[in-house]
């Protein structure tokens, strides 16, 4: 199979070489199509000093349709809904802007940046980035408390 | 509105389309436009009118013409800017198929133009696939000197494997055809025709797909276009009426497939009502909330049973039917109290109760004109599915009939045109209650009250002789036919009547839109 080919050549890639803040798994050793990452909020940001698990799940016709990512670990932020699910919406991550050659690294990577720079105008969670807009210090203190209780570094 | 026949110039001149220009003498939707018409009626003088003032311009496209009418204007725009027809077909998608505007801009800034398009300035070269050296499918991640690779001039080189799978989802999954990018990252090099065939030399149904998802983009893309909307129907209509038009013209057109729809919303034929009162009455109807609303003006619950209770009229002592209990309407209390002067209820003098009655009378009555026009509206809806039932009734025993009446299959004819003409006086007077229900009154409605009248009596003399037992239908063939003339010349006058004021701005209508 091509796509098993094609991704077991970026999870050896990115264990090998990972990008800053980020690390690969397998949830599962048997199955290459769910994957545990574990990120480590930006310097900078309300994220510091939380480490963030993430879950990647890797559709069967990857990678002609693309990745879904979302946050297992709670975090206060615009663009993760604040539930149980914590869903991402990544422009990139949509059927129509995907390519195939698009990689995983470069998603995740956009992940982690979001967490340094929310966007508020693509945001999953009106209220949250309402309050990034308009009140930003209140916002910062959410984001810290939550990451202190939720992301705190075991 | 500036001025008052633009739509109807418009159509010859066409605007900014230069195919359309081009095309306009051809017959066809002129030529068909009449031949539905003169299967309606008899009425020579009526037909005599080239168009008459409800009629727009318009013509039916097949697929062959909207695949010509494409063709005809990639090969100008290819040959103008010498792009290669490929190139020229995505650059006139990008540009929404708008020539002019599209060349001047690229005239002013050719290569901004070609980047934004998602063509790159670089046209050398053929589109081939081939093997390459030292290559590896940043897709599948396959890898070896005899993999056949494809690359578009953006040189974004990928397996032809993947590249077909690439192509396949975006046409059957998505949808997508006009705007499939190259499957590189970042790139946003549109797929041309010539690389996709080439791909998908092996197969016809993709490429068949990709073709009529093109179409599709083309017509949605143009303003003059719209597909009709009866199911499975391939033809498209091209009329130059425009959004802006719409207060002053109701634009109904015919398919060649015989839909009659209105090109400004492609709902079911609405004259005389424009497209925008059409939208707030059938909201208006499909809103329970109406029904409600009557419930609440007109009945009231028993005090102490609480059965719901609509006073037919007289005098406020109600009687419960089910409980027994009796009560004033007025008060709600209980009629026992009010001693002897049963005809009047104290309250009902008293300011509070007076306010509370005439608040209600006032709901009351308004409700009361919407179900004057929607009664009328929802009978004609419901007549003209009658008619036509009780039509293909007929239908069959005048098979019958034939032989015992000696009228040959030409002959009984004209009760198939009786029936069309029923079913589409019918549509008119529906919706001429509609139209009725937003119109404010002023010294033209009386007219127009007259006019809809006529035509409904007509109507309804000819639906009944449609009762008539079948061997009497061979008798009544004159009479028929008479009838029917008449409502086709009362069906007219009312359009056209109602379709001058339109285009004048003559009417008034109670409502904003």
């Amino acid at each position: 199979m091509g796509s098993q080919k094609r991704i077991a050549k970026e999870l050896s890639e990115l264990v090998e070489s990972p990008p800053a803040g980020i690390s690969v798994e397998l949830a599962d050793e048997a199955n290459l199509y769910e994957w545990k990452v574990h990120m480590k909020g930006p310097e900078g940001s309300p994220y510091q000093g939380g480490v963030f698990l993430l879950k990647l799940s890797l559709p069967t016709a990857y990678p002609f349709k693309p990745p879904t990512v979302s946050f297992a670990t709670k975090i206060y932020h615009p663009n993760v809904t604040n539930d149980e699910k914590g869903s991402m919406c990544l422009g990139m991550l949509r059927a129509d802007e995907w390519k195939p050659s698009s990689k995983i690294s470069a998603v995740l990577q956009f992940a982690r940046q979001l967490l340094a720079e929310p966007m508020p105008d693509d945001a999953i969670e009106g209220r949250i980035a309402e309050q990034y807009r308009n009140d930003r210090q209140r916002y910062d203190e959410v984001a810290r408390e939550w990451t202190r209780k939720h992301a705190a570094h075991q | 509105m500036d001025s008052d026949d633009d739509f109807l110039s418009d159509v010859s001149s066409a605007g900014d389309f230069l195919d359309t220009q081009n095309s306009d003498d051809e017959s066809l939707g002129d030529d068909f436009g009449d031949d539905l018409d003169t299967g309606f009626s008899d009425d020579k003088d009526l037909i005599k009118q080239k168009r008459k003032p409800y009629e727009v311009e318009f013509k039916v496209l097949n697929p062959l013409d909207i695949q010509r009418e494409q063709d005809v204007q990639v090969d100008d725009v290819s040959a103008i800017l010498g792009l290669p027809p490929e190139s020229a077909a995505i650059l006139l998608r990008f540009g929404r198929w708008k020539q002019e505007k599209l060349i001047e801009g690229y005239m002013e800034h050719p290569e901004e133009t070609l980047e934004d398009a998602g063509l790159g300035t670089n046209f050398e070269g053929l589109a081939k696939t081939e093997k390459v050296a030292d290559f590896m499918c940043e897709i599948c991640c396959e890898e070896g000197p005899d993999l056949e690779t494809f690359a578009m001039r953006c040189g974004h080189r990928f397996c032809v494997d993947c590249y077909r799978h690439y192509l396949a989802q975006k046409i059957k999954e998505e949808g997508e055809a006009a705007r499939i990018e190259c499957p590189g990252d970042n790139c946003h090099r549109i797929v041309d025709s010539k690389s996709l065939e080439l791909l998908l030399a092996d197969n016809n149904a993709l490429q068949e797909r990709y073709r009529t998802l093109l179409t599709r983009t083309y017509v949605d893309d143009k303003d003059n276009l719209r597909w009709c909307p009866a199911p499975n129907c391939e033809y498209a209509v091209d009329c130059a009426v425009k959004a802006r038009d719409l207060r002053r013209i109701v634009p109904t057109v015919n398919c060649i497939c015989k839909h009659e729809f209105c090109f400004g919303c492609s709902l079911n034929d609405h004259q005389p009502t424009p497209c925008t009162l059409v939208k707030m009455w059938l909201k208006k109807c499909e809103d329970d909330s109406e029904t409600a609303n009557w419930i609440s003006a007109n009945t009231k619950e028993c005090p102490r049973c609480m059965s719901t209770i609509e006073k037919n009229g007289g005098c406020n002592h109600m009687t419960c039917r089910k409980c027994k209990h009796e009560f004033c309407w007025m008060c709600m209390g209980l009629w026992s109290e009010h001693g002897t002067s049963w005809y009047n209820c104290n309250r009902y003098e008293e300011k509070s109760g007076s306010d509370a009655r005439s608040a209600q009378a006032k709901s009351r009555a308004s409700l009361e004109r919407y179900l004057h026009y929607y009664n009328r509206y929802a009978n004609h809806e419901q007549s003209a599915k009658l008619d036509k039932d009780l039509y293909l009734k007929t239908e069959k025993k005048m098979t019958s009939l034939q032989s015992q009446s000696g009228l040959s299959w030409i002959e009984v004819q004209f009760l198939d045109t009786a029936s069309q003409a029923l079913q589409q006086c019918r549509q008119t007077l529906k919706w001429t209650y509609a139209f009725a229900f937003y119109l404010a009154r002023n010294n033209l409605t009386e007219i127009f009250e007259d006019n809809q009248k006529d035509l409904e009596m007509a109507v309804e003399s000819l639906s009944e002789m449609f009762e008539k037992p079948v061997p009497e239908l061979a008798k009544l063939k004159v009479d028929i036919l008479d009838k029917t003339a008449y409502c086709n010349k009362r069906r007219v006058i009312l359009l056209s009547d109602t379709a001058e004021n339109l285009k004048n701005g003559e009417w008034a209508f109670n409502v904003e839109w």
